[in-house]
């Protein structure tokens, strides 16, 4: 017995690393999809992926999805699901627009004025969600017809365009350049920044994890999540530098990331929110206020609703009736790309970021490279469903029921 | 009927194993043709195992011995196989389909149709004559949410009557009906007998056996113990008890002195309806106490209203139309939802840990701090997650989980393991009052110890226990007092000195003494 564990003691170890791997395997398909995607769209678009410009445009075009997946995938953890947030998007817009170029309200009152709004239109779903108990594919089906309606109304069918510079620039703005050519210093500066907040937060948890004698991952992993990590931020912050600069998307998203990550990882409401998807009953007979976390939900469902309303509207310059249709889709997919479970209970707020990076990458390299967008729609559905078929099979795999 | 020289039935030698325990050893059944059998034992005996076996729930191959249907040797490899041979098992829960006919689900699955094409008209036309054999006369077209309980069983019945039964199984049959429907099937089973059929039945109501049971077999921890023929000599309802109970307390029970103290909590005249049926009443005018340091034990056989009255207690978890008064320390408390009595000290232990205690796609950590998240949280919300380890290893150590972390899944821990992962739960919410609802069940002897431990320090540190079980030398081995339960009422209120599981199960079996008066 001895001797066979010497013998093989190098490839145990291989073996070790391995099965840790394996174990992570959630994580890490995801992030080698991600890069597996970028590297291909590389070659064949013949570089123009990477591109600053093409970067800086993949950031300010996915931007609302990205936000809106945020929701979401708070939502789908609890085990509920939105479909109407593209409506709540038209509407918001809409209304932005009536505010704005009608009645002459000052924009960024009409910011503060439409996250109310969004905020009204979450507390009304959420209402008949979680205290009348109507299931949450009911509630907001009607949403998406009632709030569609609305923007139609707000708009009397009609366009409105266009907005004050200062409020297009939520959308299509940078922050202040200085330095005129070569690489943007403020931008760089902004990378350096993030990338040693990251490194010193990681370093800090880990330190806390040893004070207190628990166990963590290992240290090769460690190391080299931290480097992945530390070396995109830098990179990006490169590319971006040697464009325009940084998109003031990029910052908003930057920090709902940031926020949201926080409050669903460590957060009590965040962990109210794991119990309800992973059960329900469990959760109530624990003291967990179900309903009440249910319906701060979709409020907050319709704040970053209303807020990717303004980001649209803002980019496109634009106030439109059919503003936003087909955008709950893209996020639900985002969110269950990035690992999320249909049954509710597992999801993370970086898994459904990098899933809606996916769909974005794919919608933007399949437009450089010409393909039709009935190919562009099948091709992502397949993604979707090989995502959700690795995460089933990964499942049964390790032995889950 | 009373020409009963041939069994119908010859069950030999049933042994039926599930991982890790032996539910049934070497079983023999004989059933005389056109007898009523009853099969009478504590919860957890065997009975429906037994019955499942007959069935073929539990094909032939998964268990050993043999089975003898009608002079032949029968190996039913699923339900199709026992019915056709005319074996209908008739299961405590019912297996009706709420929003189709009374027609349409007694065809279910054996469909009167010509061509290919369901007939209705033959279909509703025998339905009605089926129904008339058992007595009802409600439309074959009614939907069976539009009928009560009793009546769906009778459904059944028709059900079991259009697959040519011959032998009827009916477990727990009586168990949610009210006093006259049960009178009612007790006369159709009798009716059925004159026309030939026989009929096994698992019941606890012992005065039911009484009235129509030809014989009866009594099973205990696997075992048949021993057949007693109801026309033979008179035999009582203490007779039967005896059966049931007769067992030895081992020394499976720490020893453990008890501190007791002021009275923690004190619960007045509580009444409990049915969330749906709210004609039905499960727990009736209910009084309870316990005091600091006291293990109090509530027996009752399934269907008393056990879990009934602790879940209504916790934060109206179950049931409708609720009364009654809490009291903690003699003050008056509002319980009404769960957060409120986890607030004044209250923690209930789901007896269905799956179901109602864990999060069994999370991990033990998270589980652990889940009912009392509050006290980790610091500013802004945020909880502070590596002490929440600390604490979820503090009880991995101090209550001996099994398992490799406290990042562990709790899904995949044994049910021992997740027992003690849902005490700590309770345990780190601090609670005054513990209600512990079948704390061992599904776990086998060696965790039972260590948790009777555990409840035994919690009594230790002055706070007041509440255990409810089904087994009656366990609550003789543990608790301090012990409360027995029956059809919803408290019957008895005994210290451990002076009750002996005969006493117990008496009280539990007691329910069909009640006045006219009774109708509340």
């Amino acid at each position: 017995m001895t001797t066979s564990n010497e013998v093989t003691k190098p490839v145990g170890e291989a073996r070790k690393i391995l099965s840790y791997l394996t174990g992570q395997l959630r994580q890490v398909g995801l992030f080698s999809a991600l890069i597996v995607i970028v590297l291909f769209f590389q070659i064949t678009t013949h570089g123009i992926t990477l591109r600053p410009i093409n970067v800086s445009n993949l950031v300010i075009q996915n931007s609302y999805i990205l936000i809106l997946a945020i929701g979401m995938v708070m939502v789908i953890i609890a085990g509920h699901i939105d479909l109407s947030v593209g409506s709540v998007v038209a509407f918001v817009g809409a209304m932005a627009g009536v505010m704005i170029t009608e009645w002459h309200i000052a924009w960024p009152i009409a910011i503060v004025l439409c996250l109310i709004l969004g905020a009204l239109v979450g507390a009304w779903q959420g209402f008949w969600i979680a205290y009348f108990r109507i299931p949450a594919f009911i509630v907001t089906l009607a949403g998406m017809l009632v709030f569609r309606g609305a923007a139609q109304i707000a708009l009397q069918n009609q366009q409105i365009s266009p907005f004050p510079e200062a409020f297009r620039r939520l959308g299509s703005g940078f922050l202040p350049s200085f330095g005129t050519s070569g690489y943007e210093p403020l931008t760089l500066a902004l990378g350096v920044l993030a990338s040693i907040v990251l490194i010193f937060g990681s370093l800090r948890q880990r330190w806390a994890r040893h004070k207190y004698g628990l166990e963590s991952e290992p240290l090769w992993w460690f190391v080299l999540k931290l480097a992945f990590g530390a070396f995109l931020i830098i990179y990006i912050a490169f590319l971006l530098a040697s464009y325009n600069g940084t998109p003031i998307v990029l910052v908003i998203l930057g920090l709902l990331i940031v926020i949201y990550a926080a409050v669903m990882a460590r957060s009590v409401f965040g962990r109210h929110v794991y119990a309800i998807g992973g059960n329900l009953h469990a959760a109530a007979l624990s003291g967990v206020k179900t309903q009440r976390v249910t319906f701060l939900l979709f409020v907050n469902m319709g704040v970053i609703s209303a807020l990717a309303g303004l980001v649209f509207t803002a980019q496109l310059n634009l106030a439109s009736p059919s503003a936003g249709s087909g955008f709950e889709l893209d996020s639900i997919a985002a969110v269950f790309i990035g690992g999320a479970a249909v049954t509710g209970g597992i999801g993370t707020v970086t898994g459904a970021i990098v899933g809606g990076l996916i769909i974005g990458l794919l919608n933007n390299g399949m437009s450089i490279l010409g393909v039709g967008t009935e190919y562009q729609s099948l091709i992502k559905g397949l993604v979707l469903l090989a995502a959700v078929a690795f995460d089933v099979y990964n499942k049964r795999r390790t032995g889950g029921r | 009927m009373e020409n009963v020289t041939t069994n119908i039935l010859e069950m030999q030698g049933i042994t039926k194993t599930f991982p890790g325990v032996k539910a049934l050893q070497n079983v023999s059944l004989s059933v005389k043709r056109g007898h009523v059998h009853a099969i009478c034992g504590e919860n957890g005996a065997g009975k429906s195992t037994l019955m499942k076996v007959l069935s073929g729930v539990y094909p032939a191959g998964s268990f050993d011995g043999q089975i003898i249907f009608e002079d032949s040797k029968v190996d039913f490899k699923n339900i199709n196989d026992s019915e056709a041979a005319g074996v209908v098992i008739i299961h405590q829960e019912l297996a009706l389909s709420p929003y189709l006919s009374i027609a349409e689900n007694i065809f279910l699955g054996n469909e009167q149709q010509t061509r290919g094409w369901i007939d209705w008209n033959k279909t509703n036309l025998e339905a009605s004559k089926l129904l008339a054999r058992v007595g009802l006369k409600d439309n074959p077209i009614t939907k069976i949410t539009d009928i009560g309980v009793g009546k769906q069983q009778l459904v059944e019945i028709a059900k079991a009557l259009s697959k040519r039964v011959k032998l009827l199984i009916l477990d727990e049959p009586t168990a949610a009906l009210n006093d006259e429907d049960s009178a009612h099937l007790l006369e159709l089973i009798k009716q059925l007998q004159s026309q030939g059929i026989t009929s096994i039945i698992i019941s606890h109501k012992l005065n039911e056996i009484k009235a129509i049971a030809d014989a009866v077999t009594i099973i205990r921890d696997g075992r048949a113990i021993e057949t007693l023929d109801m026309h033979a000599d008179e035999i009582s309802e203490e007779r039967i008890i005896k059966g049931m109970v007769g067992r030895e307390l081992e020394s499976r029970y720490p020893d453990h002195t008890p501190t007791i103290g002021e009275e923690l909590l004190r619960v007045e005249n509580w009444n409990v309806f049915h969330p749906i049926d709210t004609t039905r009443q499960i727990v009736k005018n209910a009084s309870i106490s316990v005091r600091a340091g006291e293990i109090v034990g509530i027996a009752g056989l399934m269907g008393a209203g056990r879990t009934e009255l602790a879940m209504s207690l916790f934060g109206k978890s179950y049931g409708v139309k609720i009364s009654g008064k809490v009291f903690k320390r003699g003050v008056e408390i509002d319980t009404s939802t769960v957060s409120k009595a986890i607030q004044h000290g209250i923690a209930y232990a789901t007896e269905d840990r799956k179901r109602y205690g864990l999060n069994l796609i999370d991990d033990i950590t998270r589980n652990v701090s889940g009912s009392a998240l509050g006290k980790l949280a610091g500013l802004f919300g945020f909880v502070d997650d590596h002490k929440e380890a600390t604490v979820a290893g503090k009880y991995l150590k101090s209550l001996n989980i099994k398992a490799p972390s406290v990042d562990s899944i709790t899904g995949k821990l044994s049910g021992g393991n997740q027992q003690k992962v849902v005490l700590s739960k309770w345990m780190y919410a601090d609670p005054d009052v513990l209600i512990l609802d079948e704390p061992t069940r599904g776990i086998d002897v060696g965790a039972k110890y260590e948790i009777y431990t555990i409840i035994n320090r919690l009594a230790d540190e002055g706070k007041g226990v509440i255990m409810i079980s089904s087994e009656l030398p366990e609550l003789l081995g543990v608790c301090d007092r012990i409360y027995t339960l029956a059809e919803g009422r408290i019957t008895a209120n005994v210290p451990r000195s002076q009750a002996t599981a005969e006493f117990l199960m008496q009280h539990m079996t007691k329910e069909r003494e009640r006045s006219t008066s009774d109708n509340v």
